[in-house]
Parts: structure tokens; sequence; C-alpha cells
């Protein structure tokens, strides 16, 4: 029977964790601000302006899951890019344990890990063969490392045998899982999780979150979770923010933000679902094209 | 994750320990290239059947044309030879963003705790192995199918001038495989047009001389051209090591300039990247 516990796998050794102030925030975001303009090439004349993060500030505690929810294209995953060092912002400042992402991009990057909504793999590779590839980027080699690597795949359900058999000949929820399997190998202090149940079988989901629970509560990982999942959301986060159109307009516990729109619409028994539909205006499957998909 | 807090100074992620750490990493892209040729084979055989009939069939034109006391199949063959190794070094680097945003890992590549001299080490390092792979394999295909003659060659030279060439293609080929990431469509289109004027001015089938002026110009600039011409003088006339410097400084002088310069242009649109949200594959 498997477990789907965080194994203990050989930690990291390295000067840049230790660095780390227990008692600091864990990520503090100060008036974030991205926008992208498409142009025409030639002449260069605006086709479009997207202001896909506009003025967001919050801070996350050490250790905990704090969740952003918002509707496709509300600005989730290119706050998550920027997080990552991946989009360089505008205006405004992320720090991750003190550091700042744009001035002390090489110290950040060796704190976070980000498991994104598609599994982002060489297909052709089997998991062994990319987890490989992509732990020694992070540091770790030596014969502990293969054994890591079978050890956290088992853990997360995927038998021995399917190890060495190409990426693309896994079920989406396995490949999912073999993408958490990479961020964890790495030790991340910060894990950045990019709706990485959207898509997955019921049981899965389940897995996946279980797996994400535990991380935090066994190994003192700080969780920033991007979801449009209300239940994902309500069961995993410590706090929410609720995010609309790349502005943020909430931030409370899920348990405060029910009793606190409950009351507003004379609903105690108001759901998650329910809060987000009255600060948003609409519903959470009112799909929109990512911004970053426009800019393209 | 459960480690005892050292509030040291800001920690250096690069030197130190870190500097081995950059070293694995760079054997990372060796490994997870070399996985890749083995999992792509079939692709890996096409590409280098390709590679034997196309540069037999060269020869073979040659040999239709050989005049009495000129070795031109010797001539073809070390063109044929010389070319198959660099542009093998060229595409491997130069397609290095275009791969990864075909398979959807680029974020996580860029976003891997690593300098960017690591990555791109990494890249070139298994681009000149695969290069030396793919033209032994092709060296002893041509000498099955014709009678070449390398009694007064001088190989150690050869060798040499392939290995310092192929630094000095590394620095196009970075310089090439930012195209990509300015033209997410166009760009891997845009390296297949450096590579042909590559072939084209350096002397690869015939001597830069029957070029006309503008383009024998172009073509002291390629480094193509002397590892090309310091081959057939190594080949052909036995030409010692001690009298190559005539193409090894050249040589040396494009690699020290074009591979900082890579590098330079590599970061900085990198950072155009990231500012305007080009890494993602799609945009």
């Amino acid at each position: 029977m498997r477990t789907m516990d965080p194994p203990n796998i050989t930690p990291i050794d390295d000067p840049v964790i230790r660095s780390i102030d227990p008692a600091s925030d864990a990520m503090v975001v100060d008036h974030l601000t991205k926008t992208f303009v498409r142009k025409t090439l030639i002449t260069r004349k605006t086709l479009q302006t997207i202001h896909a993060v506009e003025d967001v500030s919050f801070r996350i505690r050490r250790n905990e899951i704090f969740g952003v929810l918002g509707a496709n294209g509300s600005g989730k995953s290119t706050l998550i890019r920027m997080m990552s060092t991946l989009i360089t912002p505008d205006a405004g400042s992320i720090s991750i344990f003190g550091y700042d992402v744009h001035k002390d991009e090489a110290i950040v990057k060796r704190l976070i890990n980000r498991v994104s909504v598609e599994a982002s793999f060489f297909k052709k590779l089997s998991a062994m063969e990319n987890l490989l590839y992509s732990s020694r980027l992070y540091g770790r080699s030596g014969k502990s490392l293969r054994r890591d690597i079978v050890e956290i795949l088992s853990a997360l359900g995927i038998s021995p045998d399917r190890i060495d058999a190409p990426l693309e000949q896994l079920s989406r929820g396995m490949q999912q899982k073999v993408a958490i399997a990479r961020a964890f190998l790495t030790s991340p202090v910060m894990l950045l999780l990019d709706e990485p149940t959207t898509g997955l079988d019921p049981r899965s989901k389940k897995d996946v979150q279980h797996f994400v629970n535990r991380l935090r509560d066994e190994h003192d990982a700080t969780i920033l979770l991007c979801t449009h999942d209300m239940d994902e959301a309500e069961k995993l986060c410590d706090r929410i923010a609720v995010i609309d159109n790349g502005r943020m307009i909430e931030l409370d516990t899920a348990q405060n933000l029910r009793t606190r729109v409950g009351l507003e619409i004379g609903n105690p028994a108001a759901t998650l679902e329910d809060v987000f539909i009255h600060l948003t205006g609409r519903s959470i499957e009112e799909l929109e094209i990512p911004a970053e998909e426009i800019v393209a | 994750m459960g480690t005892a807090f050292d509030p040291s100074p800001r920690p250096n992620p690069i030197g130190g320990v870190g500097l081995s750490r950059q070293m694995q990493a760079s054997w990372a892209f060796v490994e997870r290239n070399f996985f890749l040729v083995r999992r792509y084979w079939g692709w890996e055989i096409a590409f280098i059947i390709y590679n034997i009939t196309t540069s037999l069939s060269i020869v073979y034109i040659g040999k239709a044309q050989q005049i009495e006391g000129q070795d031109l199949i010797l001539y073809l063959g070390i063109g044929t030879l010389v070319w198959s190794y660099l542009h093998a070094v060229f595409t491997n680097i130069s397609e290095m963003i275009s791969w990864e945003r075909w398979e959807g890992t680029i974020e996580y590549t860029m976003m891997a705790p690593i300098s960017r001299l690591t990555h791109m080490l990494g890249v070139s390092l298994f681009s000149i192995l695969y290069g030396l792979v793919r033209s032994v394999i092709l060296f002893f295909v041509l000498a099955m199918f014709f009678d070449i003659n390398l009694s007064n060659a001088n190989l150690v030279g050869a060798l040499t001038l392939m290995l310092v060439g192929s630094l000095s293609f590394v620095g196009v080929g970075i310089m090439a495989a930012v195209l990509p990431l300015l033209f997410t469509e166009r760009g891997e289109a845009m390296t297949f047009i450096i590579s042909s004027v590559l072939l084209l001015v350096s002397g690869v089938y015939y001597p830069i001389d029957v070029l006309p002026g503008w383009m024998q110009m172009i073509g002291q600039f390629s480094p193509a051209t002397y590892v090309l011409e310091g081959m057939r003088a190594t080949i052909l006339e036995g030409e010692a090591t001690s009298n190559l410097w005539q193409f090894l400084i050249p040589m040396m002088i494009i690699g020290l300039l074009t591979i900082p310069m890579g590098m330079f242009v590599f970061n900085t649109v990198e950072k155009f990247a990231k500012r305007t949200g080009r890494l993602k594959r799609s945009g």
C-alpha cells in the first residue's frame, strides 16, 4: 500500500539555504505591477495593452500555504512567473526570505522551485532521466540521487517499472506527480504551485493535495498555491488572496472570507464560490485567455 | 529544508562550493543531451545517413572531375568532413533554445540556479563531442568508399585545428541561439541563414579566391575559412604543427571575441525576453 508521504531524501547542504533568517517573512510582494504591450514590428504602433498584474502587495509567513484564487487570465501565472525570475516586473518588488527576486536572482533561484499546470518535461526521456537532469542543475549528484528519485516516485505512487518509461507514455496525473518530485528533490524553501492539480483525476488530485500538505508540515516548506479550484483553496490554504483582472481584491482566511461575505449577502452558509462571485461579479468558470498568450 | 540557520553575510551562489556545483550542472547538459540522442535514435540514424549520402555525392563529383596531379577527392573529403563537424557544433548550440521551447522545458532550465556560462559550457561540450563522433563515423565511411592516402598527413595538427576551430564556432552558435528568443516563430529558421552563409563564404568545397571580392572579405571573418585552409595544409601538404599559427591565431582571435560577445548578447536578449514575457513557448 502506498503512503503518499514525502520521503526523507538526502538534504542539500547549501550556504544559501543556511543563510535564511527563520524569523523573516517568506515572501514580501510590494506594489507589484506588470503590463504587456503588443506592438507592430516596423512602426512600433501599440496594438494591445494588457495590465496583467496591477499594484499587488501581500506578505507570506514562513511555513504558510498561501492561496491565490482567480479565474484563468486573472494574472496568477504572470504573478508566479515574476516570483520565479522568469518575468521582470515593471514596478514594485518581490523578496523571498529577504532576497530581492530581481537583484539577488541567483540566490533566489536556489530557494524556489515551481510546479506549473503543464508538466513541462522532455517527453521522450524517462522520469529518471528528467529528474537526474533537473536535480543536477540544483547541485545534486552521487549514488544517493538515483535512490532518492526511486524513493520519492514510489512515495508518489509511481511504480518502479514505470520510472524508466518515456514520460509521454505516462498519464497526465503521473506526469504531474513527476513534476512534484522534480520540485521536491531540489529542497525548495519556497514552493510555487501554479494550478498543479488542473486536469487530474479525483484520485490523483487528492494524492497531490495530501503530498503538498505533508511537504509543509514535515519539510518546513512555504507554499504559494495559485488555483481556480475553490475546494482545493479551502482545503489547503491558510490564507487566500482573491485576484481579478490583475488586482488583488481581498485577502483573508477562507473562514473569515465566508463569514464576512455571508453577512453581506445574507447567507450564513456562504461558500467560497459565493465569496468569489460576490467579490468579482462573475463565476470562476468564465474563462479568459491568459495575458502571456495574448502577448505572443 | 531542515538545515540550520547560518547568519553569515550574503552567500555567493556561484563561488566556492558553488564552483564545483556549476561544473556538475554543466555535466547535466552533456548527460541530458546524451539521453536525448539515445531516445531519438531514429532521428540520429536519419541524420547520419543524410550526412553520409550528401558527403559521398560531393566527393564523387571530385572523383568525376579528378585532374592529374591534384587530389580533388581528398580536397572535397576534407571540406565535407570539416563542415559536417562545424555544422554539428553550430547547430547543437544554436538550437538549444528552440529545442527546449519545443519540449516545453525552457522555463525550468532558465530558472535553475546556474550561471548562463555553465549552461553554455555544458551545451558546447556536448556539441563538440557529438560533432567529433559524427565526423569519425563519416571519416570511416569515406575511407571505405575512396582510396584516401594519409601518408603525408599531419593528423595531430589537423585535430588541433578542429578543436581550436570549434571554440570559435561556439561563440557564433551562442549568438545565433538568441534568435528564437527574439523571434519566437521565425528565430530557428534564421539560424539556418547564418550556417548557409558560412558554408558559402568559407571555402568548404572550393578555394575562396573564386568568390567575388566582397564575399572573400566576409569569408575572412568566418572561423571555418581558417579551419579548412589549415586542415588542407596539414592533410594534403603535411604542414608541421609548428607552422599552423597562421591558421590558429585568427581562429583564437575570433573565438576570444565571439565567445564573450555571444555571452553578452545572450544575457542582453534573455533580459529582454524576461521583460516582454517571451521565454514561454507560446510567447
